[in-house]
């Protein structure tokens, strides 16, 4: 094996090509391929079967038109904001305390990431619980003597979207502190002697210092709670089912719903079309900042 | 598995050859999984694996929309069960047009379905180009309000005998702490029992204008403006019922903490599994008292094409015991639906179910919205109704013009 | 093959990874035992820590009640008289349709199902990671942004192209089916960890590797591997929770006789017979996550070790 030295040039990889072929497969078959499937399909009539019968871009114009589409939206722009600020926002915090060479930082650490080892659907069904006016937290405060207290986003179709918050942010942050702590370790003692010296405040230090020199670190997060964001399904069931009634709608519900509950396979495709769309948007700058502008030099 | 069962069937084939019983497993696949429901199903169970075969009984929990998609992902991806639940109507539809599901044809004129099915319109649902698929089992009518005697003596009031005097009683019943109507915050519990208050408020001629010949000229109308205006009423009695489940709503019902609910006759199961007496501890209304006709909707059982003869003999054994007297008397007896057919005896009905009968007997029956909407239509009134009954930002017009449009884009 | 120089290089660099990732904590240290700062660190990891552990206290008390217990006190006492009756039932007893042996029936399903896939999603991802980190070709970054990009991609919308692709490859309905998906599924995160990991270790390594004539397999079973411990670890972890959580592919590419125990936990709780009965559900819910739960506990450390490796450098 010692042997063969340098092979000729333009076999020069061919194990890691042959290797990469699962790799290739699935980005190009199942991801592009599918993508492509179903933004073609979402401009036929498909209802439960796909067929090619084309309708233009009347499936669009549908799907604009339907308020329950656009309460989804909306509350994934809600969701998400929140969702993105709070998560990395909690998780430095979180991860710059456990860095403070404090006791039982392993208790604490373990404690923060195990809701992560459960599942969606285990987090909406506990938190539906808590937050059930009739036996949770309002039940158990009006309890305690203050009647008039009221805390049951649950069931108010305004602030629904943040109960669900609460829960996904529980479930979440554990991982994202997880990631900032491990950012954290891998900065220079010297940097925090420099800056030491410097005199300069910690507050400042994380601020201007130490958060850009952990930029993989964001990235890695980001992608992490993004494409948690877009996915969000599993915990609105199990929580809520989109209710009070469809003031907790998201995106891929209705996708979900249309393809297999209406047996409109297009429409769902259309508003999958419009959430691939999105995710593009937001992923093509970075994935140019990444990948082209960096390692092409 | 397959080997296995082959083997099995072989073995009993060899065992008891004079009766010709082959022993084969069949996947059932179906939605039916509360206590009144999970009994009734039982008796399907019981009666297959009487006649040498096996029942595998294959509950997917959570109502049809949970389990739909799952039937039709594994009929569509090449690994269909044996046979599989659904809704009697359009469901199936293009399933059957795909050329994916068995034709029963032959053993429905060998067993002349066409004469004991009643009404026979039910076999209508079932027959695709003259080729019939499907074996309805049961019918289920979704114009029942369900009252909760202990809750109107609680408040002190009588127990109604129609609609508008429930409305009456309404207030009284919140004075006394119990939320007059109960309603589950499933989809298709509120675009139901919208449907139901339509046909009774509206009459059958504007329903069928409707939903039948899909005119949204009479969605826009007058007849229907008071009904959008009844439903938005009625949104206000039933705030407080926080449950999502139809039986949890029931449960309210049965233990008088709500005056009633608009619910299909599967709600009787519940009550008759909660040992409580029709006429006694509760009262139902059909056609909310109003307009006494019952809808002809119901379940009805599809039998994937399998590549395997035994199990298409299976299949067919199994189609034909559905409808067979014994069957569809225990089995309706359990689930609190009526048979599919008129020959049968049914001493052992409960006053409800006679109720039924006699409408059914009368032939004051109509579609189901199951058979002349799409599921794409259906679900587009079901969340317009979600979001009208669980909203008071919406009002009865706006609702109404919606709703209109969706007929008229209706197919 | 016998290279002493690389693994002697090889064993160096490791203890340089250690040594960067067990490095210990780098913030400032504090002067004093007790000052108002430490006062407000531990204060406010208390109270988030509280946060944290109320929904694991509410699910633990109320499995051990009675159902007439959780009706009239509230969700935070202590069960007055403890059961283990909702435990039995929710593993051994609860009803979906027919079939009344609760959790027990997915137990194994889900065992059958988790181990493959997470061996070979494993597999895959770390063959991946490697070659685009070290083996870089042509076109190799176009198809790991496709492979991001597929990340976010709902799993919903995938559903009916995959059920075409398993019934075209003759897999739809078997347990290979499911694996394949689950591998799917699994790979542009891991691949992007194995990836970030692999272009941390050092490129003298690979480079003395390659000097003595090492080929693409023997540089990843000799030296790449040996290396990489804690971010095997961390994609065990990660894919091991992901797909014993995992409900959705679960229910729709299997059968009945197959169903992982989400989905009985599902059926369980949504199987409403008469009243919702929150303790079997709450004992439902623990046993379900019982698996993932106590491999984070054993492995926490490790896990925090290997997310330092595969997530800072990228």
């Amino acid at each position: 094996m010692a042997r063969d030295g340098r092979p000729l040039q333009l076999f020069r990889n061919l194990n890691a090509k042959i290797a990469a072929i699962p790799m290739i497969f699935t980005a190009v078959v199942i991801f592009a391929g599918g993508t492509i499937w179903t933004v073609v399909y979402s401009f036929t009539d498909s209802k439960l079967l796909p067929r090619l019968r084309w309708v233009g871009l009347d499936q669009y114009d549908r799907l604009w038109n339907t308020s329950r589409w656009i309460i989804s939206i909306e509350n994934l722009m809600i969701y998400g904001v929140f969702s993105l600020v709070f998560s990395l926002v909690i998780g430095f915090v979180l991860a710059a305390l456990l860095d403070q060479k404090i006791r039982f930082e392993n208790t604490f650490r373990t404690i923060f990431l195990y809701p992560f080892a459960l599942s969606f659907i285990v987090t909406g069904l506990v938190w539906q619980w808590i937050l059930n006016p009739d036996f949770g937290v309002q039940s158990v405060i009006r309890d305690l003597g203050w009647e008039s207290f009221t805390f049951d986003p649950l069931y108010t179709a305004d602030i629904v979207i943040y109960g669900i918050l609460i829960a996904g942010l529980w479930q979440g942050t554990g991982l994202i502190m997880c990631l900032m702590l491990a950012g954290l370790r891998g900065i220079d003692e010297d940097v925090w002697k420099a800056a030491r010296v410097d005199g300069i405040p910690i507050w400042k230090t994380y601020l201007f210092i130490i958060i850009p020199m952990m930029r993989p670190v964001f990235i890695t997060t980001l992608v992490l709670i993004a494409s948690g964001i877009v996915r969000v399904y599993d915990l609105v069931v199990a929580q809520t089912s989109g209710g009070p009634g469809i003031a907790s709608e998201v995106p891929a519900k209705y996708v979900y719903d249309k393809m297999f509950l209406g047996q409109n396979l297009a429409q769902g495709f259309a508003g999958s079309t419009m959430m691939l769309l999105t995710v593009l948007i937001v992923l093509i700058p970075w994935a140019y900042l990444e990948f082209g502008g960096k390692r092409r030099v | 598995m397959r080997l296995r069962s082959t083997l099995a069937a072989l073995a009993a084939f060899v065992t008891l050859p004079a009766a010709g019983a082959q022993a084969t497993e069949l996947e059932v696949t179906h939605w039916w999984t509360s206590g009144g429901e999970a009994a009734a199903v039982a008796e399907f169970a019981k009666a297959f694996d009487a006649t040498g075969n096996k029942w595998v009984d294959g509950a997917i929990a959570g109502s049809g929309g949970t389990a739909r998609p799952i039937m039709i992902s594994r009929i569509t991806g090449g690994d269909p069960m044996g046979a599989t639940q659904f809704n009697h109507g359009r469901q199936a539809e293009e399933l059957v047009e795909a050329g994916l599901m068995q034709d029963l044809t032959e053993l429905a004129e060998k067993e002349g379905w066409r004469d004991i099915v009643h009404p026979v319109s039910l076999l209508d649902s079932c027959t695709v180009d003259g080729r019939i698929y499907c074996v309805p089992v049961n019918i289920h009518s979704w114009q029942w309000i369900w009252l909760s005697h202990k809750a109107f003596e609680d408040a002190g009031v009588p127990v109604p005998t129609n609609w508008d005097e429930f409305v009456a009683a309404a207030p009284a019943l919140k004075e006394a702490g119990k939320i007059p109507l109960a309603m589950g915050n499933q989809p298709w519990q509120s675009s139901g029992a919208f449907n139901v208050m339509s046909i009774a408020l509206a009459g059958l001629d504007a329903w069928k204008a409707v939903n039948i010949e899909k005119d949204a000229e009479a969605a826009a109308g007058p007849e229907y403006a008071k009904v959008f205006k009844a439903a938005a009423d009625a949104r206000e009695f039933r705030k407080d019922s926080n449950v999502q489940d139809w039986n949890q709503a029931t449960n309210l019902v049965i233990t008088g903490q709500a005056g009633g609910q608009i619910m299909g006759d599967w709600a009787q199961g519940e009550f008759q599994v909660a040992g409580q007496v029709a006429g006694e501890d509760y009262s139902c209304l059909p056609g909310l008292g109003v307009t006494e006709v019952i809808s002809t909707g119901g379940d009805a059982f599809y039998f994937p094409k399998l590549d395997d003869p035994e199990k298409t003999q299976a299949q067919m054994e199994l189609a034909s015991l559905m409808l067979s007297k014994e069957v569809q008397v225990a089995f309706n007896l359990k689930k609190g639906s009526l048979p599919v057919r008129g020959d049968v005896d049914l001493a052992a009905a409960n006053d409800c179910m006679k109720k039924g009968l006699e409408i059914l007997a009368g032939g004051n029956i109509l579609p189901d919205t199951n058979q002349t909407l799409s599921p794409d239509t259906q679900g587009q009134i079901e969340d317009l109704m979600t979001e009208f009954w669980s909203s008071d930002a919406i009002s009865a017009e706006d609702a109404q013009q919606r709703y209109a449009e969706i007929i008229a884009n209706a197919d | 093959m016998s290279n002493p120089g690389s693994l002697n290089i090889a064993a160096a660099s490791l203890d340089a990874v250690k040594d960067r990732i067990d490095g210990g904590p780098r913030g400032p240290r504090p002067r004093k035992r007790i000052s108002r700062r430490n006062i407000f660190i531990y204060g406010t990891l208390l109270v988030v820590a509280i946060y944290y552990l109320v929904p694991l206290y509410v699910m633990l008390v109320t499995s051990l009640k009675g159902m007439p217990e959780i009706r009239l006190g509230n969700i935070f006492s202590p069960p007055v008289e403890i059961t283990f009756q909702p435990w039995v039932k929710a593993w051994a007893e609860a009803c979906t349709g027919l079939n009344c042996d609760g959790l027990s029936r997915g137990f194994w399903n889900s065992v059958r199902i988790t181990i493959p896939s997470v061996v070979l999603s494993i597999a895959v991802a770390s063959v991946n990671g490697y070659a685009l980190a070290n083996w870089r070709f042509r076109g190799a970054d176009v198809f790991f942004t496709i492979l991001i990009f597929g990340a976010f991609i709902p799993y919903q919308v995938m559903l009916y192209p995959i059920v075409i692709i398993l019934r075209e490859m003759g897999l739809y309905g078997s347990l290979w089916g499911l694996v394949l998906v689950h591998t799917i599924f699994g790979m542009p995160i891991l691949t992007l960890l194995f990836r970030n990991y692999f272009t941390s270790l050092p490129e003298e390594l690979f480079k003395a590797a390659r000097v003595d004539g090492a080929g693409f397999w023997s540089i990843y079973f000799r030296i790449m591997l040996p290396m990489s411990l804690p971010i095997f670890v961390v994609a065990m972890i990660l894919q091991v929770t992901g797909i014993w959580n995992d409900f959705l592919f679960g229910v729709i590419y299997t059968k009945p006789d197959t169903y992982p125990m989400t989905v009985q936990l599902n059926n369980i709780v949504n199987s409403v017979q008469g009243v919702k009965e929150y303790n079997v559900n709450m004992a439902a819910t623990l046993l379900t996550g019982v698996v993932p739960l106590v491999i984070y506990f054993i492995s926490g450390k490790l896990f925090v070790r290997g997310i330092a490796a595969g997530a800072v450098k990228g």
